[in-house]
């Protein structure tokens, strides 16, 4: 009734490897695509560079982390240290004189050389261990990044990120910021869509479903897991790269500390592992949310006339943050983005078929 | 070399490192008897300290009271969040249970903080800030008493396994699916683990908080104490001591030497490499089972 199909069912090939299988999801990604082009126009500037903007340079991130561990399987809980390594060696090369362009793809490449360190620990052992493996390496990495006055100037030390400027134009502007996060995360976007109907994201979800079925089909486990962590990286990298250049202005060691690539992890997981449109909401929910409880908590209170301490007002947002992850994996563990596709096939079918259930 | 100075680093290392034992042994109950790897258990040790120091200050009872009263609530809590949070993502893949204690760890993290601050406070157990002396080395008063702590619940956990309730415990540890057979309820024995997880936390952080005061530093343990289980073998009680000391051992002496060459901090990077090391060489530890899954 609300939908023109009545399930999904393939009849040929081609029907099989479309993008969107449901051509509702379709119009819903075209629907968002041009609200997301319009929106300098529609959206107040303060709510396009303190919401939208951090959220979909942050949704860039947590599908370049979904790679990894929703398609390929391996656990990453140091993502954050990836994202740095980026964000470094790109503001770096622009402050050396370097054009943004390529400062961006410098930062990229050494992330995913440095990403592909942490796929030498997945060749080793998986799951839990592997987890713990890439924990330690985060605090190497913050260790690294503290202790190095060449890189970062030091612990308490901050690197101002130079003037962003794309084939030719600064950019200083809010919109022009907001449609560079826009176009990054658009191409992410695309690519991972396509991923799933390309030969290598086959072999990454036969990597995760089982490494040594898929050895026995032909697919190389070894180098699809570099080939993952060091795309992902790469992802990391320039996504880093850009949050600082439009969002933070400065780079500091405790912006890609061990809680980033926890809030990262939180955002694929919450969001569904492998899929697309859940890491936007993953993110939505995780970024957004813990504030605006934190603004109702505090607008409630003052116009009930109570007085709720700073403090506590300071903690509410960890707080929501933490119990959103534990409600939403509760509800449904394989996050917003399976919860999405249940309410979708309820409705397609709805009213039929509800008594078989 | 010194060695005097060498030994006291030793021992005092060895006494810092049974205080990471306390915090490891948490983990281990809940690995062992749910193959859940707990890193809520830094969250946990800080509700805990904060709850003795709230009935102790708050409600102003005496901290012998406050202590086994702490205990009786920790053990709830354990319990409750395991019928809760973990019961129902039983046989779900690893990345979802991690993450659910990770949410658990941040949802009792920022609870606390809102509920009772930020600001750090004192536990003033009553243990005296003269130093020990052992011939001429110096020894930290409230490291002794925690390493003691440390040790006395090693011991009472090996007499508890001995029980009737600890050996079904070693049974669910050992085979659930058979142990269900015979009649054992795993879930309960699950959410003892969880409970008895919950008051070693408290204990770890009554000790943590009286020498480092009792604020959110406390979830910093959870990398140490990680290390201190993964090194013993996650499922190994004996092995959570021995590593501890270890480790401890390692931490203090490595840092004195490797502090002056790199500027300072090196506990952290140590600590990390040793993660690294043992998972790289030996995944299941030094007393841990055999049955780790490699690639």
């Amino acid at each position: 009734m609300f939908y023109r199909l009545s399930g999904v069912h393939h009849a040929n090939y081609v029907s099989d490897s479309r993008i969107f299988k449901v051509p509702a999801d379709r119009n819903l990604a075209v629907f968002v695509l041009l609200f997301g082009l319009a929106a300098p126009f529609i959206v107040p500037s303060l709510y396009l560079n303190s919401y939208m903007l951090p959220w979909l340079i942050w949704t860039a991130a947590a599908l370049g982390l979904n790679l990894v561990t929703g398609w390929a399987g391996q656990l990453h809980l140091g993502y954050a240290a990836v994202m740095a390594v980026g964000a470094y060696a790109s503001i770096h090369a622009a402050r050396f004189g370097i054009p943004w362009e390529f400062a961006l793809i410098i930062g990229g490449l050494a992330s995913s050389v440095i990403g592909s360190l942490f796929a030498f620990a997945a060749l080793r052992v998986k799951g839990l261990y592997l987890a713990l493996t890439t924990l330690a390496m985060q605090f190497v990495m913050d260790w690294v990044l503290t202790h190095s006055p060449a890189i970062t100037g030091g612990s308490h030390a901050s690197l101002q990120s130079p003037t962003l400027a794309l084939l030719g134009q600064d950019i200083t502007s809010d919109t022009g910021y907001y449609y560079v996060a826009f176009g990054w995360c658009v191409l992410v976007t695309i690519f991972m869509l396509n991923l799933k109907r390309t030969g290598l994201g086959r072999a990454l979800v036969a990597v995760r479903e089982k490494d040594f079925a898929a050895a026995i089909l032909g697919v190389n486990s070894f180098y699809y897991k570099i080939l993952a962590f060091a795309t992902s990286s790469f992802i990391a990298g320039v996504s880093g790269a850009l949050l600082v250049a439009t969002f933070f202005f400065l780079a500091a060691p405790e912006q890609f500390s061990v809680a980033v690539s926890i809030q990262v992890l939180a955002m694929v997981i919450v969001g569904g592992l492998g899929s697309i449109i859940g890491s936007y909401m993953g993110v939505a929910l995780i970024l957004l949310v813990p504030g605006i409880v934190n603004g109702l908590v505090s607008g409630s209170s003052q116009s009930l006339g109570m007085q709720i301490n700073v403090e506590t007002l300071a903690h509410i947002p960890n707080a929501v943050y933490g119990a959103l992850i534990v409600i939403i994996l509760l509800i449904e563990p394989l996050g917003l983005g399976k919860l999405y596709g249940n309410i979708r096939d309820y409705l397609m079918v709805w009213p039929f078929d509800q008594l078989r259930k | 070399m010194d060695w005097i100075f060498l030994s006291e680093l030793a021992i005092n290392g060895a006494l810092t490192g049974l205080l990471y034992s306390l915090f490891a042994i948490g983990l281990v109950l809940i690995y062992k008897a749910s193959s859940v790897p707990n890193l809520a258990q830094a969250g946990l040790t800080m509700v805990g300290a904060y709850v003795v120091l709230a009935l102790a200050r708050d409600l102003g009872l005496p901290l012998w009271l406050a202590i086994p009263i702490g205990a009786v609530l920790m053990f709830g809590l354990g319990f409750g969040i395991e019928r809760v949070a973990l019961r129902r993502l039983a046989g779900r893949p690893v990345v979802m249970i991690l993450m659910m204690t990770l949410g658990l760890d941040i949802f009792l993290r920022g609870t606390t903080l809102a509920i009772w601050g930020g600001t750090s406070r004192s536990m003033e157990l009553g243990v005296s800030y003269e130093p020990l002396f052992l011939g001429d080395i110096f020894l930290s008063r409230i490291h002794v008493v925690g390493a003691a702590v440390a040790i006395a619940l090693f011991v009472a956990f090996m007499l508890f396994f001995r029980t009737r309730t600890g050996i079904k415990l070693r049974a669910i540890a050992d085979d659930y699916m058979a142990s269900w057979s015979v009649g054992i309820s795993v879930e309960r024995g699950v959410g003892l683990s969880w409970a008895l997880a919950s008051v070693v936390a408290m204990a770890a952080g009554v000790i943590w908080g009286e020498i480092q005061g009792v604020d959110q530093a406390l979830s910093l343990l959870l990398l140490k104490g990680l290390t201190v289980a993964v090194l013993g073998g996650l499922d190994s009680i004996l092995g959570a001591v021995v590593a501890g000391i270890l480790l401890g051992i390692i931490e203090n002496v490595g840092a004195d030497f490797l502090d002056p060459i790199v500027g300072g901090g090196s506990r952290e990077l140590i600590v990390a490499a040793v993660l690294i090391l043992t998972v790289m060489i030996r995944p299941h530890g030094l007393f841990g089972r055999h049955d780790i899954e490699r690639v």
